[in-house]
């Protein structure tokens, strides 16, 4: 029975010293202690929202990356395809001149040729008439040292006058 | 977990000043004690071997009591001062004057005044000892009949008291700088071994049950969670600095209960009143019901400092009573059974310290909850 009966003594300190813990724990220890970890958490919550937010922009710029790509290959496809088709047109172009042009040199070749061939002949006919003359000249000369020879080729030329 | 950290130098200088300060106010007592123990030891030693008989009742509750002196180890006692409030002005004087007697029968006069020391408690002595040489009047049933001065002495109960708020400050001072040295980072040392208790308050005990209002019941909750707690633990260590049953003691409960109702009912609001003294019932039944609630408003701070009280001396006297088996049946071997059961008991101790922290907040933070309560 003693047990259950306080003590006056120690309820006066208990109640002195209690007072006082809780007041300068109060004070000096839970406020800032409380304050920090509230803080921190705080702080832990903000970083993840960071994070949670970094994620979605990476994602978003991933998405974006992939967009501009595929825009960039489209535009490449596009560029390589005119590319092809200017060189073919160009290819094309060239071909038709060159044919064109090699036709015309030909031509002019023809021409040329003919023309050469129209002074060979005209050369060859002077030189062939030079030559008949003189062949004419020195068989007229020893056929005119000769009286009776000199009858019969005037007689043969004029018979060929009349053929002609 | 690196647990140098948990002693710290800081602490432990403050344990040591302490101490220092203790052995500085004893120092001369203690030599006193030492011879004087000797003394009653050889006195004891020629009285009849009938009358040493060994009570187990007396042995354990006298060991769950306070006490006016501290018992170090062996013959040594650290004799206590004794601070008495009398008529003729404060008495003070050191506990080791009564020369280690227990019985009434050393007379200490101070002032003009006698006094004598009977179970630990200090009464006027009476003029004449009575025929077993006591100075005060017992009647059959034990109970002296003398009376008492107001007695203000540091017991060791008041000892072990300074020292768990000298140690709680320490620590949790320091735990408060690391919070700010370290602002912002992760805990490290003492910080992160208390940290998660804090957080276990404030999170299992505090917001459960108090809402959006529990900033504020916060240090109360944290300083009695820990205050209990602290000296729970010291409470289960054998020897100095511990021994001393102060969370046991109806006098610490009853304190720390008397706070949580005042808090209960200064904060209590108009739900609060209008539930005890105009509950939603037919009104003939209010004859029956507010009694009852007005009842309800003191039974639940005295159910806080009994069960408190209750369960940490009750912890003690089985562990005292186990020990006691060895003596009551003079016999070592009996240490073979009450030993292992005794450490069995103290285990569960060690749990039912942190549990009884642990109800004690609780129930406050509910008892505050239901007062602060919002109806709509």
């Amino acid at each position: 029975m003693e047990l259950l009966l306080p003590e006056i003594g120690l309820v006066i300190f208990q109640t002195i010293a209690f007072l006082l813990l809780l007041f300068v724990l109060a004070k000096f220890a839970w406020k800032p202690i409380l304050g920090a970890i509230k803080e921190r958490e705080h702080t832990i919550d903000e970083a993840l929202n960071q994070a949670e937010l970094a994620k979605q922009e990476m994602v978003r710029l991933a998405a974006q990356n992939e967009e501009s790509m595929k825009v960039a290959r489209a535009e490449r496809d596009q560029i390589l395809k005119e590319a092809k088709t200017l060189k073919d047109a160009i290819v094309n172009e060239a071909k038709h001149q060159a044919h064109t042009e090699g036709a015309k040199l030909i031509e002019k070749a023809k021409i040329e040729i003919e023309n050469q061939k129209k002074a060979a002949l005209a050369e060859l006919k002077n030189q062939v008439s030079t030559l008949s003359i003189e062949i004419a000249e020195r068989v007229l000369r020893s056929q005119l040292s000769d009286k009776v020879k000199q009858q019969e080729l005037v007689a043969g030329l004029l018979k060929d006058v009349e053929l002609n | 977990m690196d647990c140098s950290h948990v002693f710290d130098f800081k602490v432990n200088r403050i344990i040591v000043v302490f101490t220092l300060f203790l052995a500085f106010f004893f120092v001369t007592p203690l030599l006193y004690a030492q011879g004087d123990t000797l003394k009653t030891t050889s006195a004891a030693h020629a009285e009849p071997a009938a009358e040493k008989k060994f009570n187990l009742g007396k042995f354990a509750l006298h060991h769950v009591a306070d006490s006016h002196s501290w018992h170090v180890i062996g013959d040594y006692t650290i004799g206590l001062p004794v601070l008495l409030y009398t008529p003729g002005g404060l008495v003070t004087f050191s506990s080791t004057e009564f020369h280690g007697d227990d019985e009434a029968k050393v007379v200490v006069e101070k002032n003009g005044q006698r006094f004598v020391k009977r179970h630990e408690k200090i009464y006027y002595a009476s003029a004449t000892a009575n025929e077993s040489g006591e100075y005060a009047e017992v009647d059959a049933a034990d109970h002296v009949k003398n009376v008492r001065p107001l007695d203000f002495s540091i017991t060791k109960n008041v000892c072990t008291l300074l020292l768990s708020v000298v140690v709680m400050l320490a620590i949790f001072l320091k735990v408060a700088n690391g919070y700010k040295l370290r602002a912002g980072k992760s805990p490290k040392g003492l910080q992160s071994w208390l940290e998660p208790l804090i957080l276990f308050v404030r999170d299992d005990i505090a917001k459960p049950n108090l809402g959006h209002k529990y900033e504020r019941f916060m240090p109360y909750l944290l300083t009695v969670f820990f205050f209990i707690w602290f000296n729970n633990m010291l409470g289960l260590i054998p020897f100095l600095p511990g021994g001393a049953n102060l969370t046991g003691n109806i006098s610490i409960t009853v304190v720390l209960a008397t706070i949580t109702f005042l808090i209960i009912n200064f904060n209590g609001n108009k739900y609060y009143w209008k539930h005890i003294f105009t509950p939603d019932v037919p009104w003939w039944l209010y004859i029956v019901l507010v009694p009852v609630e007005i009842i309800g408003i003191f039974t639940k701070p005295i159910a806080l400092a009994i069960r408190l009280f209750a369960n940490i001396t009750a912890g003690h006297i089985l562990v005292l009573a186990l020990i006691g088996l060895i003596f009551v049946f003079n016999s070592v071997f009996v240490s073979f059974v009450s030993v292992p059961f005794a450490l069995f008991i103290y285990g569960i101790e060690l749990l039912v310290a942190f549990i009884q922290a642990f109800i004690f907040t609780i129930l406050s933070a509910l008892f505050i909850g239901m007062a602060i309560e919002e109806h709509h």
